[in-house]
């Protein structure tokens, strides 16, 4: 069989800073595509593609495949040859497959664990599948980390939990309705944090929300810019039974819901909790709520206090998952290697790239 | 070489798969991974049949359904609610209320067996050969059963709004199930108990009318105050009077009281079944 070098080469968002990833940032893939078609000896290729990385796998017939990618790449982006090299990274063998299996798992990505990575992997796969440009190797390589990824995922706590007070959020209402498809959402106040909050609820499925501000028209254009309705700021009280969660963002300087409106309001909807998300700096709900029954009240500290909660116990799962896959990286790599040439081999041990290889981020 | 087992060491296994759920939940939680709802559901799915098996041979051997003592009392109930769990179960995908109804089983088993005292004499002909009084007993416990479920749901529900109320909703607390879920779970356990519980009732009223006699005061006031407690908390949950966290403790307490009232049922006497046997069973 000819002797063939898996690499990857790319800058992600542990060197390349943010206004350098703008420019790193291919608009369309399609053209390069059809430039790395053309580089000889690459035998197969994928282009991963996010707003915090732009990475290369390729399988070429020697070593020096990747500095062709990286030559045409920089060309068809009109980027800085020197600079790309000062943030590139590059990895050859198994440790390039272990690459993958950690960005797919997460363990690579800006906010640690997410999961919206896992889907980018798999489109960057499918593009590669679907242009043509994956063969053999990268077909098994790209499979063996979907299913590293899920394991990872499956048996850690590395995506456990939310990171970001959104999200906090709606994982809180979650806690206390199940599906939220049936919960009815009230957002008072027209800030970017709380629009921020209702599409977080909208998006994990909640399909009555209601905008309250005391704006009337800056309410309205919020509303209408989520698919919600418009409630009057002043008929809130009145209609505070109605909601199952409310997320109170507003500027007010003294509370906009006092514990005994919520009391009242409880009286009529004794059943059915009540998740009170207050965001608002002076707070907008009467702290004395929180000790009412059926009731629960977060502010944002609350929050803040659970998403750092989170990113500790995702950062503390880092060492067993990078175990877990370096574990698989190895399984994978001891297949692969009798098909893959030797500079692959010497690649088998971290530290035994050759030379130009960024630190593992 | 099964043939040649006992019912208590069919039992014993029994007690041992449900201690292996246990054990492989309390693992999996403490090393921080989701509960394997399959793995649990299958190491309770494989003691449930050997509890069906051993309860098997006890009630052949005893020409009913085995309910002639404390042990036998305490088997049944757990085999009821796990009955109960693998239908529940698979409706709610709850692998916490999984590993809850392993520590019930597990615990509800290893202590009948491991109490020798509690199944050295059992009474035999407690039904006096009656159908329908063996249903009512039958019945009853299995009521008993979905009450044990409901005491567990009640516990998780517990555990779900003290993690809300105190903030501290990340960790373990993460696998439990939300507080609409579980009030759902409470709310349609306790109707199904008291609806088997009012049917068993019906069953030991038919019979016990034509001979007041026939029953011990004390375990027909045990029997009846149960029965009027779980009643009275669905009603009040129902017209929404006895809700979340108060309605829990209820169920909890009221679980609590019903064990205990199982005390004045194993003592009771079938008119024909006063004499206690040695037990000399298979």
């Amino acid at each position: 069989m000819t002797e063939r070098c898996l690499f990857v080469i790319g800058a992600s968002h542990h060197r390349a800073p943010l206004e350098v990833r703008e420019r790193l940032a291919l608009v369309s893939e399609e053209g390069l595509r059809a430039d790395l078609a053309a580089v000889p000896g690459l035998r197969e290729f994928a282009i991963l593609n996010t707003c915090n990385r732009v990475e290369f796998y390729g399988v070429g017939a020697d070593a020096e495949a990747a500095a062709s990618v990286q030559a045409a790449y920089c060309a068809r982006q009109r980027f800085s040859a020197d600079e790309f090299e000062r943030v590139r990274f590059r990895m050859t063998g198994r440790d390039a497959a272990l690459h993958l299996f950690e960005v797919a798992s997460g363990l690579d990505s800006q906010l640690l664990g997410e999961n919206e990575i896992f889907g980018q992997v798999k489109e960057a796969y499918a593009a590669a599948q679907s242009f043509g440009s994956a063969g053999a190797v990268l077909n098994r390589v790209f499979q063996k980390a979907f299913q590293a990824a899920k394991h990872v995922r499956t048996h850690t706590g590395i995506s456990s939990g939310r990171v970001s007070v959104a999200n906090v959020a709606v994982e809180l209402a979650c806690n206390i309705f199940g599906s939220l498809a049936g919960a009815r959402v009230l957002v008072l106040g027209t800030g970017e944090i709380g629009e921020g909050t209702a599409r977080a609820f909208r998006s994990r499925g909640a399909a009555d929300l209601a905008v309250a501000g005391r704006r009337i028209e800056r309410a309205a254009r919020v509303a209408s810019g989520l698919g919600a309705e418009t409630l009057p700021f002043d008929e809130r009280d009145a209609r505070l039974a109605d909601y199952d969660i409310i997320v109170c963002s507003t500027s007010a300087p003294g509370a906009v819901l006092g514990a005994s409106a919520i009391a009242a309001a409880m009286r009529r909807r004794p059943a059915r909790p009540l998740l009170l998300i207050d965001m608002a700096v002076p707070r907008d709900v009467e702290s004395a709520a929180a000790d009412l029954q059926n009731v629960f009240l977060y502010n944002l500290d609350d929050l803040a206090g659970i998403a750092e909660q989170n990113r500790s116990a995702r950062e503390a799962e880092v060492a067993h998952c990078r175990a877990m896959l370096a574990q698989r990286a190895d399984g994978l790599w001891r297949q692969l290697q009798p098909h893959l040439c030797s500079a692959d081999a010497s690649a088998g041990t971290p530290g035994g790239d050759a030379a130009g290889q960024a630190a593992s981020p | 070489m099964f043939a040649d087992l006992s019912d208590r060491q069919w039992l014993w296994g029994a007690a041992g798969f449900y201690a292996v759920g246990l054990l492989l939940g309390t693992v999996s939680l403490l090393r921080g991974g989701r509960t394997s709802g399959a793995a649990i559901y299958g190491a309770i799915l494989a003691g449930y049949l050997l509890q069906f098996i051993g309860l098997g041979l006890r009630g052949h051997a005893t020409g009913g359904c085995p309910l002639g003592n404390r042990f036998e009392i305490f088997q049944f109930t757990a085999w009821s609610a796990i009955t109960l769990y693998l239908v529940v179960g698979v409706t709610f995908r709850s692998s916490v209320l999984g590993y809850f109804t392993s520590c019930l089983g597990a615990a509800l088993t290893v202590l009948s067996l491991s109490i020798p005292s509690w199944d050295a004499v059992r009474r035999t002909h407690i039904f006096g050969g009656n159908r329908w009084i063996e249903l009512h007993a039958a019945l009853a416990m299995f009521s008993y059963g979905v009450f044990g479920l409901l005491a567990l749901a009640s516990g998780l529900f517990l555990l779900r709004h003290f993690s809300l109320k105190s903030k501290h909703v990340g960790g373990w607390f993460s696998f439990l199930p939300s507080i609409m879920d579980l009030d759902h779970i409470e709310v349609r356990l306790l109707g199904a108990g008291v609806g088997i519980l009012t049917a068993a009732l019906a069953f030991g009223w038919v019979y016990w009318s034509r001979d007041t006699a026939t029953v011990g005061h004390f375990k027909l006031a045990a029997t009846v105050a149960v029965w009027l407690a779980y009643c009275c908390a669905f009603g009040l949950r129902i017209a929404g009077r006895l809700l979340a966290r108060r309605f829990a403790w209820t169920c909890l307490a009221l679980f609590a009281a019903a064990l205990l009232s199982l005390q004045a049922v194993d003592e009771s006497r079938h008119p024909g079944a006063a004499q206690a046997s040695e037990r000399g069973l298979p």
